[in-house]
């Protein structure tokens, strides 16, 4: 039985589980990430449980609880690992932290940061991984953007990248990606994880100052565009993409509204990998 | 009672214990005070005597206070729209519960979270009171014909009703009771001593005692323990602000009697005693006669003591879940007779049966 108290920052994550493939999903992807004594605080305890009555025996099912809640329901058992990252993402996004959380990724360079918010179908994730892997980008996050109202600042939270369908092909072919397992029939088709790069693990308590907002829109072989937006654009585009800014009250318009007031707002359109990482570089060039 | 629950009572009494917590310590607090609904006004209480940790359990704490802050916001919004909504029908509108707490500036408000609005209007009026709201854009949630039937026939509110664009919800009731109820309070009472809110044209606030006995007799014929270590909470507070002088605890336990409500109303000031002992309780516990029910009083605070408190860790034990589910049945049947209460289980029952609820589906 796995019990083990993580350092995923900024939280203390505990995870419980007799799962072996969720002991083989931390072990694959979590092995850098500290491990915190018994006595420790704790931010969520997670804990993914086998199926109820004959669910523990035929067509084995999982289900996770976060405290005394079970937000989803039961999986296919062989869905444990990936059903962590979903459950982690749901508990920190339905949690009031004092964090604004939106839905979007995340990378850094030398103390700058651009936020890539999480439209279905932009290619947020791959276009993510490929910063990360193909050029020198710091990933903060795939899924949750984390910003301090106190500070405004985006704070790190690196987890595996969860890859989608073609993307899963894509990634796998880039140098120094590492991906896990396939996860066939989930909800969201076939999901593959790709692990944060060593050098983002090593610098994962760290936060970043964001400077750009950019809203992606792959299609594929599509023309290559890139257009500024205005910031009140931007605002109501990126507000949609909040989880919790409106139960934060006014501390969370505040922290969007100066979110906004450092940073310059764009979206593109790309139809590769390339186009979409040559529309990031003259993007950050131009600011410069 | 529970080692953590008391943990948590004794903090929230006395907040300066906060100083010496270990991490362990906080991450079992923090944990069951939100499961409790409790994590906003811990946040409160510690903030107001500066005692809020450092590091990561603040946080906990004060995301929850900003929820709270916000829900506040909304509630007191909610407030200014049925006052706007009734206003022109000249019927004395009583805000119970949250919004009365929140609108009111009551204590038990601080960091509170809240939910729908409940409001007590005349039961002469409350088909106009009804449409007038339908007018101004609430309708009513429960449609199933015998829901409705049931609602108008036997209950002391009509159906929920929710705003078509906001989405919020508003409990209209005409008395603090059940019609078929065992004990028959005086909804006259609590209009004549309501006392008018400023800004406001039709709204008004119940009198402290009322307050607290409508608090007192949810608590009872709830028949849930979902959330009533946060309601006993808010009593408690009740009691710390508003019931310092003889007099006003006199006038608690005069208006108890008068409302037909001694017996509910000393079995939840016994619970907040248990949580949360408050000095005032005692001598309104003795002007209430509690000691006439004291043997079956004993083994229902008992029953409420196992029951209490979520599971953060293993499955509910036996004795938890009868606990539980006697506590449901004792509170159905003070709302209604027996015959009344099996036939009316049968039938939500088989409704239920019928129309399984809708599937959730994991959300990423």
């Amino acid at each position: 039985m796995l019990d083990t108290i993580l350092r995923i920052p900024p939280f203390n994550v505990r995870v419980r589980a007799p799962f072996a493939d969720v002991a083989a999903h931390l072990a694959r992807f979590y092995s850098a990430y500290e491990r915190l004594e018994g006595t420790a605080f704790v931010d969520f305890d997670v804990e993914l449980i086998p199926g109820g009555g004959v669910r523990r025996w035929w067509r084995k099912q999982v289900r996770f609880r976060a405290d005394a809640q079970m937000p989803f329901l039961p999986l296919p058992a062989d869905q444990a690992a990936p059903l962590l990252e979903w459950g982690l993402n749901w508990t920190i996004a339905s949690r009031s932290l004092g964090y604004l959380v939106l839905h979007a990724a995340v990378l850094a360079r030398e103390g700058r940061a651009v936020i890539l918010p999480g439209f279905p179908g932009a290619g947020k994730s791959t276009l993510c991984a490929s910063m990360c892997h193909l050029k020198d980008w710091q990933l903060f996050s795939d899924e949750l953007a984390i910003i301090d109202p106190a500070t405004r600042r985006l704070i790190a939270h690196p987890r595996p990248i969860s890859l989608k369908n073609e993307s899963i092909d894509l990634v796998s072919g880039f140098p120094g990606a590492r991906l896990g397992p396939l996860f066939h029939d989930t909800r969201k088709g076939t999901v593959a994880h790709a692990a944060v790069p060593e050098t983002s693990v090593l610098k994962a308590e760290s936060s970043a100052q964001a400077k750009w907002i950019v809203f992606p829109k792959f299609s594929k072989d599509g023309t290559t565009s890139i257009e500024e937006i205005t910031r009140a654009e931007a605002f109501t585009l990126i507000q949609q993409q909040s989880f919790n800014q409106e139960r934060m009250g006014d501390v969370g318009f505040d922290t969007l509204c100066s979110l906004l007031s450092e940073t310059r707002c764009y979206s593109i359109n790309y139809g590769s990998t390339d186009a979409g990482l040559r529309a990031i570089a003259s993007i950050v060039a131009e600011a410069d | 009672m529970r080692a953590d629950i008391v943990k948590l009572t004794h903090l929230m009494t006395a907040p300066s214990l906060s100083a010496d917590l270990s991490s362990s310590e906080w991450r079992e607090l923090i944990a069951l005070a939100r499961e409790e609904n409790l994590l906003g006004k811990l946040g409160a209480i510690l903030t107001s005597h500066d005692q809020i940790p450092k590091g990561s359990p603040a946080r906990h704490l004060v995301g929850a206070l900003m929820l709270s802050r916000r829900q506040r916001q909304s509630v007191t919004w909610e407030a200014h729209k049925i006052d706007q909504a009734l206003s022109e029908l000249d019927v004395p509108v009583v805000l119970l519960k949250g919004a009365a707490y929140a609108l009111g500036n009551f204590a038990s408000a601080d960091g509170r979270l809240f939910g729908d609005v409940d409001i007590l209007v005349p039961r002469e009026h409350i088909a106009r009171v009804e449409m007038q709201l339908r007018v101004h854009g609430w309708n009513s949630l429960k449609l199933d014909a015998y829901d409705q039937r049931y609602y108008r026939q036997w209950m002391h509110e009509i159906p929920p009703m929710m705003h078509v664009h906001r989405g919020t919800v508003i409990d209209v009731h005409h008395t603090i009771l059940p019609l078929t109820a065992r004990y028959r309070p005086d909804p006259a009472r609590i209009f004549s001593e309501a006392s008018r809110l400023n800004g406001f044209r039709c709204l008004r606030i119940p009198s402290p005692e009322d307050l607290v006995i409508h608090s007192c007799c949810h608590l009872v014929h709830e028949g849930e323990v979902d959330n009533i270590l946060r309601d006993i909470h808010d009593i408690a507070r009740l009691l710390e602000t508003c019931f310092s002088s003889h007099d006003a605890r006199m006038k608690l336990a005069q208006a108890a009697i008068h409302h037909d409500l001694q017996e509910p109303t000393s079995l939840a000031l016994l619970l907040v005693q248990q949580y949360f002992n408050r000095p005032e309780i005692a001598p309104i516990l003795d002007a209430l006669e509690a000691h006439n029910w004291q043997s079956s009083h004993a083994r229902l605070v008992n029953r409420y003591l196992r029951a209490i408190g979520p599971d953060l860790d293993s499955t509910p034990s036996w004795g938890k879940a009868l606990a539980r589910q006697l506590i449901y049945i004792r509170g159905h049947s003070l709302r209604m007779p027996l015959a009344m209460l099996l036939r009316h289980l049968v039938r939500k029952a088989w409704m239920q049966w019928r129309d399984k609820e809708p599937i959730r589906t994991a959300e990423n």
